[in-house]
């Protein structure tokens, strides 16, 4: 069953088009990914699913209710963990959660037993009554992952959940991750520019400026890059370079240095060169494609790096067209 | 549509922080007090008002209308510091009515304030003030409706700001004024007519009064109420139904 169906959505900020006509589906229980540059598009479409923005045009399901006209089945069903921390942290973690658990109406005889299990399932049944000033990044992430899931939402939507965590804390938000879907019967919708990260789900899209520009599973995608590529250093770049392009007619440029070949198979490859231009190889790497190379190929930009000053730019000019037009 | 529970739940939060934050507590009760026995001890000696209240009596209906101004504006101000923090992101994205939110957040202001003006009021008799039981009462309840009203009042002013950069702003130009121009230091009757007139547009202006009429009523000259009780008590219900209303649609069109 299709728990999220988004049909040409657009969402302008004045003269800038944040979404620009954007269709997806996503499938119950699976672990669905947004990815693409800062400035993307992602939390202006995430704002929208979790019926915060109304859309400009186009149509938005969730759960089979309208996110713009019934904001009020739609919030029932999902559960967000934002960008930067909505914790209060004047209070413990304990009296977040159940501050969750009565502003979602959680019945009286369940709210203490979930709020229990969800301390034990951030693992943080031993800090529930300190307070969140006293909590790591790290954290306070599991807690508010484990406090969205409070009242049993049917969609968790997490924005860029592993921003400004570090890599240990991040890898085991991960695997806390992974497990969802199966142990709370819950889909996850999840934003990240980390390509890594993506690796996790199920389906990605990617968005560009507003649009997608490809989506399926992470190895469909990269599929569009093509194979492996190998990276050879040798005695005389040049001549094994034209060797190579002569004997197994294979594309070999080089670069900075290495030469290097894309090719399908790149393991059962590395034999064959090495055979027969062996004396001269210096040393030999290989690469399977990753989701940047991906985007790469599609837009020709590298996703992090310049790239995000564009996005950040965009993303000033929607928060001060959003403070001029619907304070709050 | 007002969720029970959502609105509850807004309240113990703000109650609770309250309690624990013990810097805060002192402050508010610390600031009227300062006001009452050093501004007010010092001005009776200038003050004569013959066989009438003195100035320090005078002025302690002021002193409860500051504790509620201080204390209203400021957890309504809190909204700014939620949106700051991201907490009301977890708020405005619940399941609930944006209404419910602003009853949650003026019942706080009118919770907290009516406990710190209860704990001023505890004062009277060091002042040689004399105050029955039911005039008590009368007392709390006034305060509690004027909290109201001044809490609303700030979750409206909370709304066009967006961040706490603008909290001196508040605090110098809304509520300063406010205070000065409320009859809580001088009676409104002796104030120019172009001041006169501010004072008339500011519903802490008939807190006070009103306050005036329960603490000291017998009073005559100068330095009695300026308007009836009748009025005063219908200004400041007006004055709650009506920022209230703003509020909540002042928080309405942020969807």
């Amino acid at each position: 069953m299709q728990i999220i169906r988004v049909d040409s959505l657009v969402k302008k900020f004045g003269a800038i088009t944040a979404v620009d006509g954007i269709s997806f589906e996503v499938e119950e229980n699976t672990i669905f990914g947004f990815l693409g540059p800062n400035g993307a598009g992602k939390t202006t479409t995430i704002s929208i699913l979790c019926t915060l923005l109304a859309p400009t045009a186009g149509t938005a399901y969730l759960n089979g209710h309208n996110c713009h006209s019934e904001s009020a089945e739609v919030r029932r069903s999902i559960g967000i963990v934002f960008q930067d921390s909505s914790l209060d942290k004047d209070l413990t973690a304990r009296e977040n959660l159940l501050f969750h658990a009565y502003l979602y109406d959680v019945d009286k005889a369940e709210r203490k037993k979930r709020v229990d299990e969800a301390l034990a399932f951030a693992e943080l049944s031993d800090r529930a009554d300190n307070l969140i000033k006293t909590f790591s990044g790290g954290m306070k992430r599991r807690l508010e992952v484990a406090r969205g899931l409070i009242h049993r939402p049917k969609v968790l939507f997490l924005d860029e959940p592993t921003l400004g965590l570090d890599p240990q804390s991040r890898s085991n938000l991960w695997e806390f991750i992974t497990d969802l879907p199966k142990k709370h019967n819950v889909t996850i919708f999840m934003t990240t520019h980390y390509m890594e990260e993506a690796e996790v789900c199920d389906k990605i899209a990617i968005i560009d400026k507003g649009r997608i520009i490809a989506s399926g599973t992470p190895q469909e995608l990269k599929k569009i890059v093509g194979g492996d590529v190998i990276y050879l250093k040798t005695t005389d770049n040049k001549k094994a370079a034209g060797q190579i392009r002569e004997l197994f007619g294979v594309e070999a440029s080089e670069k900075d240095g290495e030469i290097f070949i894309s090719v399908l198979k790149g393991e059962a490859c590395i034999p064959d060169i090495i055979r027969e231009i062996g004396e001269r190889v210096l040393s030999v790497r290989m690469q399977r494609p990753t989701l940047n190379d991906v985007f790469l190929k599609l837009t020709g930009k590298e996703i992090r790096e310049e790239y995000a000053s564009a996005g950040d730019d965009i993303k000033e000019a929607v928060r001060s067209y959003r403070r001029r037009h619907d304070r709050g | 549509m007002i969720e029970a529970n959502a609105v509850y739940v807004i309240v113990a939060r703000e109650f609770k922080k309250f309690v624990r934050e013990r810097s805060r507590l002192v402050s508010t009760i610390a600031r009227p007090l300062v006001w009452l026995f050093l501004v007010g001890g010092g001005m009776s000696r200038l003050v004569p008002t013959g066989r009438g209240v003195s100035y320090m009596q005078f002025i302690f209906p002021g002193i409860l209308g500051m504790t509620i101004l201080f204390s209203s504006i400021f957890s309504s101000i809190s909204i700014i510091w939620d949106k700051e923090f991201g907490f009301m992101k977890e708020i405005l994205v619940a399941p609930i009515s944006r209404f419910s939110v602003v009853i949650g957040k003026a019942m706080s202001g009118m919770l907290l304030s009516t406990i710190q003006s209860v704990i001023i009021l505890a004062f009277f008799p060091l002042l040689g003030l004399r105050i029955g039981p039911l005039e008590i009462i009368g007392i709390v309840f006034v305060c509690a409706v004027l909290a109201f009203a001044l809490s609303s009042f700030g979750i409206v002013l909370a709304s066009f700001y967006e961040s706490y950069e603008s909290f001196s702003v508040i605090m110098n130009f809304i509520v300063m004024p406010m205070f000065f121009l409320s009859g809580a230091m001088y009676p409104v009757k002796v104030m120019p007519p172009v001041l006169q007139y501010c004072t008339k547009v500011n519903p802490l202006t008939f807190g006070i009064d009103a306050l005036k009429h329960l603490i000291f009523p017998l009073e005559k000259g100068p330095m009695s109420p300026d308007f009836p009780f009748v009025i005063d008590l219908l200004v400041i219900v007006a004055a709650s139904v009506f920022f209230v209303t703003i509020g909540g649609k002042a928080f309405e069109r942020k969807g």
